[in-house]
């Protein structure tokens, strides 16, 4: 298959190669954040997870449409307004939902999957309703498409670099603020005990509120981010939901580092894996790999040390 | 909007009365050949019991308006209310105005077989415009051939299907792919082709025709890469690279859903812009409905092979596109499968009147060789094998979504759902 190209081609192709494995990467990091927050710090199985990512989406979309309408002259910036306000939008209505519904699931793990698949199904037929059943086209400013040529031959997506820079700042942010922050403290606190983070006076029910807003916030910001590369409809958050668990389940729910990891290891695999084997077999190949290592270690590549 | 179910007349008016009136006058004094239900009575007309009365009668859409597939199958169902809704306008059918019932597969399978059922089982119709995907009518054909159903399929679809019980008005695969694919090679001097698509029956089916066609009926052409992607994939940038390592003259592009979305960004932002056409990207999976999702200028400059482009200028079609807007909106898309859904029931009216009679039997008789001036993709005619005769046409993707034609074929395209030499 290589027969026919010179070697400075080659190079070439495998260096845009390496960076698609990046960009996989970026974008596995960036659904699972969020749900590695509520899934792994707060064992919530949440499988509305894409629609909230959708959520950030579609304000992305609406936006567009308002700048585009009233003032032209910041469209090109309109992306960050949008991100930004993905993510209040979302993590709002993760508080919401989480008052409503998640908190009164705490003790019944496996129900939460349940409610939250109903409400996965509940946001799809309202967006199908507000938004119409047809993806729509959100108009991405011109300087985020294109490539960057880095030399003759090799080609960078500008989008791409955007994705990945996102990524490490909110794998950041979220670092900070569980390992660095007063929150974080608490919210690992709760983790390990809830009684007893109780009786020491941590606020536990605002604490879980706000960790489920956070979650959800991070999921608006991704999907907002998705936008340049995928589509928004109101069936678009299913596209993400399995590979995201995937990531999350395969680092080891609890731990961040973990989700890191294995959001690094399945997508170097699956994007070496596509590049010489056709995209399905790819894919079956990458489960089974992930099946296969869960079932020796079913905690998952990385597991919180517990004294049992 | 008119979506809803036309009411029957309770004015305490005969019925008589009613057709004397002026809005029947002037209807018949356009429509010459306006026929009166009198001259048909029910009993002649209807004897397998089917939901026909002396002055309606009553058929079946069967679309998913909810789940996955509404994206899809939203604009055949408007479609269709708007045939209805002219047909009844000239007179409907036999002197009978057509209501319809309304059931929704919900992109769901088995919900399709099940509201077929109800439909023809319970409700009597005496037709059925629906289903969109392969799958919901595979689902629902063993249904329509146990209680004689008749299914008016919008759909383009891979072909390998010959029922007595189903109208084809999409094209099958070959009508869609082999003169494309000629006209690529012989205006655009392309020889060699990557092919590509979503991971099911039709892309498959589709490329497997492409690839034989290629490699025996065009001189010196070849497939330098075929695959496939599951369903739903986002992640295209690995096969970018690939079809960048091959040189191909033509990306031939069969990916659907929201895939459709993912796989034309990232194309444009590899730095592979279609308008450049190096390569040219040429697809059957992108209607003006995908685009308005995709972003127009994310696709400006791709070719794709329909049989039917919103912006076809004939006299059938500017009618149609200002009627459907009127009914539906000025904020719409026409694809190729809603002009095929636009189809269903004028074509089913043609039967109907030809066989004088209701009876599906009568009506399956009476469609081959039934023929449509008023098409807006132009004249089409039924096959015995009950697919339509159809031009093919090549359009290129514009900015605003919409395609200008580049190409038609001189003659109708013979369908041919078995293809010999393509298996």
């Amino acid at each position: 298959m290589f027969a026919d190209y010179s070697w400075p081609e080659l190079g070439a192709i495998f260096a845009m190669q390496g960076f698609a494995g990046l960009i996989l990467f970026s974008v596995f990091v960036l659904m699972a954040l969020g749900l590695a927050i509520i899934f792994g710090q707060m064992g919530v199985i949440n499988m509305a997870h894409g629609e909230f990512m959708i959520l950030g989406a579609y304000v992305t979309y609406l936006l567009s449409n308002l700048f585009a309408d009233y003032v032209p002259a910041l469209f090109s910036m309109y992306f960050f307004v949008a991100m930004f306000l993905a993510f209040i939008a979302s993590g709002a209505l993760g508080l919401f939902v989480e008052w409503a519904l998640i908190r009164h699931l705490y003790k019944r793990p496996l129900d939460t999957l349940l409610a939250t698949w109903g409400l996965s199904l509940i946001l799809q037929q309202v967006y199908r309703s507000v938004f119409g059943a047809r993806e729509v086209g959100v108009s991405i400013p011109d300087w985020m498409m294109g490539s960057l040529p880095l030399t003759d031959l090799i080609e960078i997506p500008i989008n791409g670099i955007f994705v990945m820079v996102l990524a490490v700042s909110i794998s950041l942010g979220v670092y900070i603020m569980m390992f660095r922050s007063n929150w974080g403290k608490q919210v690992r606190a709760i983790n390990q005990n809830r009684v007893m983070a109780g009786a020491v006076g941590i606020n536990t029910e605002w604490t879980d509120r706000l960790t489920f807003g956070i979650g959800c916030g991070v999921a608006g910001v991704a999907g907002s981010a998705f936008t340049m590369i995928g589509s928004t409809g109101p069936t678009a958050g299913q596209l993400y939901i399995v590979d995201t668990f995937l990531v999350v389940v395969f680092g080891g729910a609890a731990s961040l580092l973990g989700t890191i990891a294995s959001a690094f290891s399945i997508s170097q695999a699956q994007s070496i894996m596509e590049f010489f084997l056709s995209g399905s077999m790819a894919k079956v190949l990458t489960l089974l790999v992930v099946v296969g290592i869960l079932m020796i270690r079913p905690q998952g590549l990385f597991a919180m040390k517990l004294r049992k | 909007m008119s979506d809803e179910t036309p009411k029957k007349k309770s004015t305490g008016l005969s019925r008589r009365e009613v057709l004397a009136g002026g809005t029947a006058l002037s209807a018949a004094l356009f429509l010459p050949k306006s026929l009166k239900a009198a001259d048909f009575p029910t009993a002649e007309i209807n004897t397998t019991g089917l939901a026909v009365t002396d002055d309606t009668v009553t058929i079946g859409i069967l679309h998913s308006v909810t789940g996955t597939m509404a994206i899809s199958e939203t604009g055949s169902v408007q479609a269709e209310k708007l045939a209805i809704d002219q047909i009844n306008a000239q007179g409907g059918i036999l002197g009978r105005k057509i209501e319809y019932i309304q059931e929704d597969g919900a992109s769901d399978w088995p919900t399709f077989a099940e509201k077929a059922r109800k439909l023809l089982v319970n409700d009597k119709v005496a037709s059925v415009m629906g289903c969109w995907t392969s799958a919901s009518r595979k689902a629902v054909l063993p249904v329509f051939e146990q209680h004689n159903g008749f299914l008016y399929y919008p759909t383009f679809y891979e072909g390998l299907e010959e029922s007595p019980n189903v109208i084809y008005t999409g094209q099958e695969a070959t009508q869609q792919i082999i003169a494309g694919l000629d006209w690529v090679n012989q205006t655009k001097g392309a020889k060699s082709f990557y092919l590509l698509g979503s991971d099911y029956i039709w892309p498959r089916t589709s490329n497997k025709i492409a690839r034989k066609h290629i490699e025996n009926f065009m001189e010196g052409c070849k497939v330098v890469g075929e695959e496939y992607y599951p369903l739903g994939h986002t992640q295209f940038n690995s096969v970018i690279n690939k079809i960048r390592l091959r040189k191909p003259d033509v990306i031939y592009a069969i990916v659907v859903g929201g895939s459709n979305v993912a796989f034309y960004k990232q194309l444009i932002a590899a730095g592979i812009d279609p308008s450049a056409e190096k390569p040219i990207v040429l697809t059957i999976s992108v209607t003006e409905d995908e685009i308005r999702g995709i972003g127009g200028e994310n696709i400006e400059g791709a070719y794709a092979c329909m049989k039917y482009f919103q912006s076809l200028e004939n006299e059938n079609n500017l009618k149609f596109v200002e009627e459907f807007k009127k009914m539906w909106g000025d904020d719409i898309a026409i694809g190729d499968v809603t002009q095929a859904a636009y189809l269903g029931p004028w074509l089913w009216k043609a039967a109907v009147e030809k066989a004088g009679s209701f009876d599906v039997d009568k009506v399956r008789e009476a469609s081959p060789g039934i023929e449509l001036t008023t098409a807006p993709e132009g004249y089409v005619k039924i096959h015995e094998n009950h697919h339509l005769w159809s031009k093919t046409r090549v359009g290129r993707a514009q900015a605003d979504g919409q395609y200008e034609v580049v190409f038609e074929t001189a003659e109708l395209v013979e369908p041919d759902p078995f293809p010999e030499g393509y298996q």
